[in-house]
């Protein structure tokens, strides 16, 4: 294999990413601008920002004797993660929460007070206690809001009746209560981020199928076969500089990340594995790429095609996972971009040390896939797609 | 074939050489032998099989049948020693439109594993010749479609090649531009080098090849110097000469 070839070649897609305007915006402008904008959506602004949930009450408790409410609504308040808003009556609340201003509606009773006090006049005789409900709306358009404030209120209100002492009998073994104040430090771009680095190494198939159809339709690729480079060294100088791209694509999501907050668990090694896992994955698309090449007729079409092969596994794989129906999870993982995120979320959003069984399994899948794609896409292209 | 006397004498030898593509017969049983040094006209009109017999040549296809050998060498067995030695100049213009004339010179150069100073100097004389100095450093996708087609050129000679396939090398050219082609396929046989050109114009071949070959319908149906067949066929010109061998003109 000649150096002088693999390296010249090599030069060539380089100077294509820097020089074609639509390539350097797929290839790096995409994933940056995406970086960016996920990160100032989500909350990663600033770095270790609260997430903080705008609640509205409403207090229906007796005038006079409404001690244990006030106290319920201190416990609320002293939660940093709760922003409370009181609110004269139930329909000004509710109007709120439809427009979008609030996430919750908290009604606390009349006989708030009075239900706290029989409790605390007859703690083991559930007969003399006074029942009643605390009602709570919730907005339906925020999947995190239904999900997160239920369990917080549940629980201060469970610390405001009972104190410090549990309310049921005494047991020898707790459950701890989650730490509300570090989950509180964890917001949404945290989540994702793992998942951001292989959906912006995902578009190399679109580039190297576009650049293939296109080399082939004028005539780029039978030129170079009448010199006498070899398929390896052409192969070659396709893996090299598509790796050389998928780093800096992973330096610049990973600097852009960086500057609107994001700030990753793990050390120096956690982030070369991760370099390593998204180059060696870089090598599968160069796969699909050559695949989608193949199938096309055009650069125009193999835009188009490429998508079969990006969709499932931005959706399935990516950061768009989390969100996913279990049967849509479990079809994840048959996308190599699933073990990807999944290796990037252990390192980066657990901590978990290089040397994980986890981690190493996910590299391998990763490495086993881009192989026996790439194959597949060299032996399909060299046979089918040449012409 | 790919004896040491065919090494020594003969650039190129065909013999019996065929390709179809399913019921079409592209090059139909082809015999011919081209000397070291020599400026060989492939002449035909579209269709006839010329650039598909370059294709073979340097190769791109395998053939149906038959054989042929480049400076020696077989072009089934031992194609990448073949292409070592060739310089193909291809019919469409095929240059990368993101690099400048330089780097897609240079580009080829590299593929051709140049030493680094022969390249540049080589690059630096081309680009002079051919008038493409001042534009050297502007990336081809802006060069006019006469520009485009000397880079093609010079992408195809820049390694010195032994042999040169030029397909259709002035198609689309203004006359000044396919003048200036002309003077530089003249010193290359100055230089010794072996030329393959086709062509469909009469006058391109008349001027420059030494021996002629007219092909149509992938047939070897005339072969010899421009003044033999002009004298045969009692014929004032390359074109009267097909008319006569096929009762039709050559850009029909």
């Amino acid at each position: 294999m000649s150096s002088q070839r693999v390296f010249a070649l090599v030069k060539k897609e380089l100077r294509k990413l820097i020089s074609e305007p639509a390539t350097l915006f797929m290839i790096i402008l995409f994933p940056v601008v995406l970086t960016l904008a996920f990160g100032v959506s989500f909350g990663a602004i600033g770095g270790n920002q609260v997430t903080t949930y705008q609640i509205g009450v409403v207090n229906m408790d007796s005038a006079g004797s409404d001690r244990w409410s006030q106290h319920f609504i201190g416990n609320l308040t002293n939660m940093e993660i709760l922003n409370l808003l009181i609110y004269p009556d139930n329909e000004t609340a509710q109007s709120d929460l439809i427009q979008g201003a609030i996430q919750a509606v908290m009604l606390i009773p009349e006989d708030f007070t009075e239900s706290c006090d029989s409790f605390w006049i007859a703690p083991t005789n559930p007969s003399l206690w006074i029942n009643t409900t605390v009602q709570l709306s919730l907005d339906s358009a925020s999947i995190f809001a239904t999900q997160a404030i239920p369990p917080i209120i549940q629980q201060i209100l469970g610390a405001t009746v009972f104190g410090e002492k549990p309310a049921s009998v005494p047991r020898p073994i707790q459950i701890g209560s989650p730490s509300l104040v570090l989950s509180s430090k964890t917001t949404m771009f945290d989540g994702m981020a793992p998942g951001i680095f292989p959906f912006a190494a995902i578009f190399l198939i679109m580039m190297v199928a576009q650049s293939f159809s296109e080399d082939r339709q004028n005539g780029l690729l039978r030129r170079i076969n009448t010199t006498p480079t070899t398929p390896t060294e052409f192969m070659t100088s396709q893996v090299i500089s598509n790796m050389i791209i998928a780093t800096v694509q992973l330096a610049l999501v990973f600097a852009m990340a960086y500057l609107v907050g994001y700030r990753p668990k793990g050390d120096e090694a956690s982030l070369g594995l991760a370099f390593l896992i998204v180059s060696v994955f870089s090598l599968c698309n160069v796969g699909f790429g050559l695949i989608t090449a193949t199938l096309a007729k055009s650069p125009e079409s193999a835009t188009g095609i490429s998508f079969i092969f990006i969709m499932p596994q931005m959706f399935l794989g990516t950061f768009v996972g989390f969100a996913l129906s279990p049967s849509a999870q479990v079809a994840g993982k048959f996308m190599p971009s699933y073990y990807v995120t999944d290796a990037l979320k252990s390192l980066f959003l657990r901590g978990a040390p290089i040397s994980s069984p986890m981690i190493l399994l996910d590299l391998t899948v990763v490495s086993a896939c881009s192989v026996a794609v790439l194959l597949a896409g060299i032996l399909l292209f060299g046979k089918y797609g040449k012409a | 074939m790919g004896n040491e006397e065919n090494k020594k004498e003969a650039a190129i030898v065909i013999g019996n050489l065929t390709k179809r593509f399913e019921d079409v017969t592209a090059v139909d049983a082809l015999n011919l032998r081209i000397e070291r040094g020599e400026l060989f006209g492939l002449l035909g009109p579209n269709g006839a099989g010329k650039t598909t017999t370059i294709n073979l040549l340097c190769g791109l296809l395998e053939p149906t049948s038959g054989s042929a050998s480049v400076s020696g060498y077989d072009i089934r067995k031992e194609a990448h020693k073949v292409k070592e030695l060739i310089g193909v100049c291809p019919q469409a213009t095929a240059v990368f439109p993101y690099l400048t004339g330089r780097q897609n010179v240079e580009l080829f150069g590299d593929l051709h594993t140049m030493p680094k100073e022969k390249l540049r100097k080589n690059t630096d004389d081309l680009l002079e010749r051919m008038g493409l100095v001042a534009d050297a450093e502007r990336r081809v996708k802006k060069y006019s479609g006469g520009m485009r087609r000397r880079i093609n050129l010079i992408m195809a000679l820049v390694h010195d090649p032994e042999i040169a396939f030029l397909d259709e090398p002035t198609v689309a050219m203004d006359p000044q531009s396919r003048h200036a082609v002309w003077d530089f396929i003249s010193d290359l046989k100055k230089q010794n080098k072996t030329v393959i050109l086709t062509t469909h114009y009469m006058e391109e071949a008349e001027e420059l090849c030494d021996r002629v070959g007219i092909v149509d319908r992938g047939k070897l149906i005339a072969l010899g110097s421009p003044e033999q067949l002009k004298q045969q066929f009692s014929a004032k010109n390359l074109e009267e000469v097909f008319i006569q061998l096929t009762g039709r003109r050559i850009r029909e």
